[in-house]
């Protein structure tokens, strides 16, 4: 048997002495402005539940000869009101009604929307459509609007206010929290519980509702501060709290009436208010921030129009004579990314060269560092986190991890072009194909409408899409994914590259599309004479297209040469063994050897060959330093101390 | 051996009926009138491009979704005839995508003991010895049993995915594309594992993938699917030595082989006919290179050939035998 | 385009059947009997035997809302007691005043809201992206009828520069600066919020929109950081942006409510307001079902402005 067991003790153990996450509240406390937020509500919910216990006046003894004092007079710290009564008793004796309010509000609406969302997302059909035009329904009506309406039915009052606003809350939570239901419903894990046997409420309660309560408490912690705003605003306009009972929302609203004279006792409630929504909006935002796993990933930094360089970058001298031919010579590029404290070097010291004309097939598994090396050629690598530390791509003359930001840009698209991998999400969703070729185009040629306009279709013909003139006017989702990639093709042909990067192209497709692209670029580039660089992780499309094949692992070239040499008796023994343990059409009675282990993880790489630990072939000396490109049989480099022959078995290597 | 099941004249549509207007709305079919059958013991590959229906297929056969026309028969009973719980303790499913098949907020015993608990109504005790079994058989370290999902490769994902399916004990197993989401190195890991599990316990598969390879290494015997419908099926070896439909032969043509050169010649787009406006004859007619002018007003049944019995096709005229 | 439209002014007709339902009920609704509470102090027993045959209360409920529904159609919508005329002339002429007011705020909003996104999210982790967080923040959590008094103070008390109430000046107002001049408190406190939550929608989207993958392909294609940032990026976010400006437009409806009591302006705000706290509940009903129909076709024009911009919507 090949299998091998799921980890090795080894790993079992490196993967304890990684550094745990840090829990949620501990990040929450990092975040400095929830942690300000969250002091702030700290400080006002404590004091607003320790009034009864404070030394304070009556809030509601009037005192008519004392009224409208003015702060820090004596014996009333904030003054008095209109009637004389003390304001800072007021305040937070109000406080105290308001948050009590707003926080009923906010459960209530919160319980019965996430209520409603969830069984209009689970049972979907007709009871979704009924449940959901309902809270359309509601939604029709501009918000405070509805508030009102229900006020005016039930008459004013704090608890009818309380009410108002929780009812007009439903829809926020039931409308989030369906959406995030039916996109669970729908996932696998949701089919898998059902064929354990789970029933429908079962299924919701274990398997839909922990998934679902990050995002109930997203939207609660920011919408409790607006239903303690509008709670407020329903007794400011006379509506809710009635006297004696006050708020901080009636306290403003008799503040308003003595405004002109003594604004401060407007002031104050209506800061506190501030305060509080405040303080709950950035507690609120942290939290989002701790739950999200889009924002916590950090995932929403601008990449900037160009990967950061570090300045004093190296690259490995050579004789010169040596490549001065090739269209495109990468020297020792090194590219990282830096997430948190961890440095991944997903790309660590690449050499690559092209000839005009030719087609270098770079190939690997995920997580080799193909992609990245494409993406560095032309500083396409998201900054941050991406980070090129070294190295060099020559192009024809140039450095172009050294040309000014206006030469790259005309060399990308321009002599540099690149295919990706899934065309619907790399062309832009919104304008037509023809606009977008004629974009790329007139970046790079002086061309005015009309004559990128017979261009575009004469490109769209050398890519043989049928009915160019129709096809243009189309937009990405309207055409079939082989369609949509030749558009990509055409696209990239379209300044007469003397490069072309294909990362993945036909990866997205279906075989019998796969070969029909793979056929066009094959011609185009023999016809035109460019050369490609193309990305793959299979090994048969390398063959049909490559002439000379590079092999990555762990982010370096570890096995370069022609292809059929290195198809046919490869050196290094990852290649081997990614050759043979895939299955071959015609081969169906040939064993499968599976490549025991998994690659190291690119933070944490071994020294000596980051292949030794699943390598049979494996010895002392393969573990220490570094080991170079070496020539093997004349035609084949490769990264290995005790490279196979022709005829070499690797077997019961696992 | 005998049919375990018989899969009648199965069809799925999708969308239809009226809108409160009265207008209709658009049908699609995805599955349209396919009839297999399953011998126990048997390793049956379903194989076939995007929007073929083979995943439509392969959910209606674990009850996942249901047929709008048509029978499937386990053993001669209907499937829905038992109901759910009884269907899940004899047909299981392997997903495509191992990582989103197990709930990110449950541990690997908690979804592994959710089969035993729900459909075989095992007691702890039972369910402890069972999990030990289940460990040793896809070589789960024991101690990751209290872990989460995510701490876990795609590799290692999808052997407890594999777990999770066989904690029920079931005679058959669908898989539905088990290793297109996985690394090349890890997807032989997990094929040798199917591979063993199913001598080691008598399982019946139902492998549905794109890569022929991948299905001619694992099949007995091979259906190939086109736009909702089997165009040909037949015992593995004699499919991929001699096709009899056009489809699949251009199928295998376009298939790259490592260490071979051979980029063909061809005008076809791969455009497929508009699911909701079908043609009324072949839907292959359009891309076939054998075409004429029959083929545009018969959709050709499913019928054996002058290949024996067990080979058959759905095409007014076949490829002949070289 | 024409297709387009019309399909969702048919979608509309059910959503405004529901409404005129829902403003309906609220008379059913209302605790014990309807026309005594409408009434209030004016119930006279005439006034009471009046009303009730006026709304027909004496039928079953499908019959009143045949008839409450034909007089609406018609433009009937009752008298209102404590105004003494019919609700309609009040309501049409409230809100004049209201469109006045909500649509300068909108207008600033949106204006200001997308500027300030888009350089938030372009300078992100800069100062002018540190300093609109901030603002977007403040906006979001102070009580616009608080911010309305404190500007109040400020501008009109103490320095004086803007009128503290009305939408006209008592003598010779009414000109088109006049009332630009009464408006620019009231329609700057109604934007605040609004803004705050359009820039904040706005630069997520952006921030969103500039890792998607077609961006990385415009800069492959050699185009300038202008053309990617504000073609490519900026029409990709306004598809989310444009359905927040479309909510948005209900809240700034709704929060006319408080900036009209506080700035006495004339308009449907205010002035339900006041036939609340009178239980004038035919004026209300009038209000609340003219300004939320008013709401549905803005948002029918949000949707058709959307679907124009992203042909996948269709």
């Amino acid at each position: 048997m090949s299998e091998t067991a799921i980890a090795s003790p080894s790993e079992a153990q490196k993967s304890k002495a990684r550094p745990r996450r840090p829990s949620a509240f501990a990040l929450l406390l990092n975040n400095r402005l929830a942690a300000f937020g969250l002091v702030v509500l700290v400080l006002v919910v404590a004091s607003a539940l320790l009034a009864p216990l404070l030394p304070l006046a009556d809030p509601n003894a009037t005192d008519p000869a004392n009224r409208l004092a003015p702060p820090l007079s004596d014996g009333h710290l904030l003054g008095t009101d209109a009637l004389g009564r003390d304001m800072l008793s007021r305040l937070l004796w109000g406080t105290r009604v308001s948050l009590a309010v707003g926080l009923s509000a906010s459960v209530i609406a919160a319980f019965a929307g996430s209520l409603i969302g969830l069984i209009a997302g689970y049972a979907g059909g007709r009871t979704d459509q009924l449940l959901m035009r309902f809270i359309d329904l509601m939604m029709a009506f501009p918000y405070i609007l509805l508030a009102l309406a229900i006020v005016a039915v039930l008459g004013p009052g704090l608890i009818n206010a309380l009410y108002a606003i929780a009812i007009v809350n439903v829809p926020f939570f039931a409308r989030n929290i369906r959406g995030i239901t039916v996109g669970l419903a729908r996932r696998e894990f949701v089919d898998a519980a059902r064929l354990s046997g789970k029933g429908p409420v079962r299924i919701v309660a274990s398997e839909i509702l922990p998934n679902v309560l990050p995002t109930i408490v997203i939207t609660l912690s920011t919408t409790v501060g607006w239903m303690i705003l509008e709670t407020a605003g329903l007794s400011f306009l006379g509506l809710g709290a009635q006297p004696p009972q006050a708020d901080l929302g009636s306290m403003l609203g008799e503040g308003r009436k003595v405004l002109f004279t003594s604004p401060f006792v407007s002031l104050v409630p209506g800061l506190m208010i501030f305060l509080v929504v405040l303080s709950i909006n950035l507690l609120g935002d942290g939290i989002r921030d701790v739950l999200d796993p889009r924002l916590k990933a950090g995932a929403l930094a601008k990449p900037s129009a160009r990967t950061a360089v570090e300045k004093n970058r190296r690259w490995p001298e050579t004789k010169k004579d040596e490549t001065s031919d090739a269209v495109l010579d990468v020297k020792g590029l090194e590219t990282q990314f830096r997430i948190g404290r961890s440095i991944h070097r997903a790309v660590g010291g690449v050499d690559l060269s092209i000839r005009p004309g030719e087609c270098l097939g770079l190939i690997g598994e995920s997580g080799s560092g193909k992609s990245v090396t494409a993406m560095s050629l032309t500083g396409l690598v998201p900054s941050p986190p991406g980070r090129i530390t070294g190295g060099k791509v020559l192009f024809e003359t140039d450095d172009l991890l050294a040309v000014s930001d206006k030469e790259l840009r005309a060399l990308r698209g321009g002599a540099v072009s690149y295919v990706f991998q899934d065309p619907l999400a790399t062309l832009h969703p919104l304008f037509p194909v023809g606009d977008q070729i004629a974009e790329a185009i007139r970046a790079h040629q002086p061309l005015d409408r009309s004559e990128a306009r017979a261009k575009v279709l004469d490109l769209m013909r050398q890519v043989r899409i049928p009915n160019p003139e129709a096809r243009m006017e189309a937009y990405p989702h309207e055409l079939s994914g082989g369609l949509r990639q030749r558009i990509s093709i055409a696209m990239a042909l379209a300044n007469d590259p003397k490069l072309i990067i294909a990362d993945e192209p036909t990866t997205a497709l279906d075989v019998t599309v796969q070969a029909q692209v793979l056929k066009l670029l094959d011609g185009l580039r023999r016809e035109r004479g460019t050369a490609v660089l193309f990305i793959t992780h299979d090994f048969g499309v390398v063959s049909e297209i490559a002439d000379r094949v590079a092999v990555m692992y762990a982010g370096r070239i570890v096995e370069t040469g022609p292809t059929a040499e290195v198809m046919a008796n490869p050196a290094h023994p990852y290649t081997r063994m990614l050759i043979d343990c895939v299955p071959v059409m015609g081969e169906p009675e040939r064993r499968l050897d599976a490549i025991p282990g998994r690659p190291p993880p690119v933070d944490d790489l071994p020294d000596g060959c980051a292949f030794a630990d699943r390598c049979p072939r494996a010895a002392a000396d393969c573990r220490s330093g570094d080991i170079a490109m070496r020539d093997i049989r004349g035609r084949i480099e490769a990264r290995c101390l005790h490279p196979l022959s022709p005829g070499d078995a690797l077997r019961g290597a696992a | 051996m005998s049919d375990m099941l018989e899969i009648r004249d199965l069809t799925r549509r999708f969308g239809g009926g009226r809108t409160i207007f009265g207008t209709t709305k658009p049908q699609l079919t995805a599955v349209r009138g396919v009839s297999l059958d399953l011998k126990r013991g048997e390793t049956l590959g379903i194989v076939g491009e995007s929007g073929c229906g083979k995943s439509t297929l392969a959910r209606m056969l674990v009850g996942l979704d249901r047929p709008s026309e048509g029978a499937i028969r386990l053993d001669g009973k209907d499937l829905t005839e038992g109901g759910a719980k009884a269907l899940a303790a004899r047909v299981q499913y392997v997903f495509q995508d191992p990582v989103s098949s197990l709930n990110p907020r449950h541990t690997i015993r908690q979804i592994l003991e959710a089969p035993m608990k729900h459909l075989l109504r095992l007691n702890g005790s039972e369910r402890k010895k069972r999990l030990a079994d289940l460990c040793e058989a896809v070589n789960l370290n024991p101690d990751f049993l209290v872990r989460y999902p995510h701490e876990f490769s795609g590799g290692q994902a999808q052997r407890i995915g594999i777990a999770r399916a066989l904690a029920a004990e079931p005679d058959v197993v669908v898989l539905d594309e088990p290793v297109s989401a996985l690394d090349v190195s890890v997807q032989a890991q997990v094929l040798n594992l199917l591979d063993r599990l199913k001598r080691e316990r008598d399982l019946t598969y139902v492998f549905i993938s794109h890569d022929l390879a991948v299905i001619e290494s694992v099949a007995t015997r091979v259906a190939v699917m086109y736009f909702g419908r089997v165009v040909e099926t037949a015992p593995s070896r004699k499919l991929f030595a001699a096709p009899l439909h056009p489809y699949t032969d251009l199928l295998l043509n376009s298939a790259p082989v490592p260490g071979k050169q051979r980029l063909r010649a061809g005008g076809d787009t791969g455009e497929l006919p508009d699911p909701y406006n079908p043609p009324s004859g072949c839907a292959f007619a359009e891309r076939c290179p054998r075409v004429e002018e029959d083929c545009r007003r018969i959709d050709p049944p499913l019928e054996a050939k002058a290949r024996g019995d067990d080979h058959r096709a759905a095409c007014l005229h076949p490829l002949p035998a070289d | 385009m024409t297709t387009i439209i019309l399909k969702r002014l048919l979608a509309a007709i059910p959503v405004l059947f529901g409404l005129s339902i829902i403003v309906f009920l609220m008379i059913a609704l209302i605790p014990g009997d309807p026309a005594t509470a409408i009434l209030g102090s004016f119930a006279t027993p005439e006034n009471v035997a009046a009303l009730n045959a006026d709304l027909g209360l004496d039928k079953s409920l499908p019959q009143q809302y045949l008839a409450w529904i034909s007089g609406v159609l018609q433009g009937d919508f009752g008298r209102s007691y404590a105004l003494n005329r019919p609700v309609i002339d009040e309501v049409l002429e409230r809100f004049q005043a209201t469109l006045i007011l909500a649509g300068a705020s909108l207008l600033l909003a949106s204006i200001f809201g997308l500027l300030a996104g888009i350089v938030s999210a372009v300078r992100q982790f800069g100062f002018a992206d540190k300093a609109i967080t901030l603002f977007v923040l403040i906006g979001i959590s102070v009580p616009s009828f608080w911010l309305g008094l404190i500007l109040i103070f400020f501008f009109a008390v103490k320095i004086r520069l803007f009128p503290a109430s009305g939408m006209e000046a008592v003598y010779g107002g009414g000109g088109f600066l006049d009332i630009l001049h009464h408006l620019v408190l009231p329609a700057v406190t109604l934007a605040v919020v609004a803004t705050g939550v359009i820039a904040r929608l706005t630069r997520t989207a952006m921030l969103e929109v500039l890792r998607q993958d077609f961006i990385r392909t415009a800069r492959a294609k050699g185009l300038s950081e202008r053309r990617v940032i504000y073609v490519h990026a900026f029409k990709a976010a306004l598809v989310s942006v444009i359905p927040v400006i479309g909510i948005q437009a209900g809240f700034v409806l709704g929060g006319a409510v408080y900036i009209e009591t506080v700035f006495q302006w004339p308009g449907i705000g205010a002035m339900l307001v006041n036939a609340i706290s009178q239980r004038d509940i035919l004026l209300v009903q009038g209000g609340v079902l003219v300004v939320a129909a008013s709401y549905v076709l803005f948002n029918l024009a949000a949707d058709v402005l959307q679907v124009v911009i992203d042909p996948r919507l269709k």
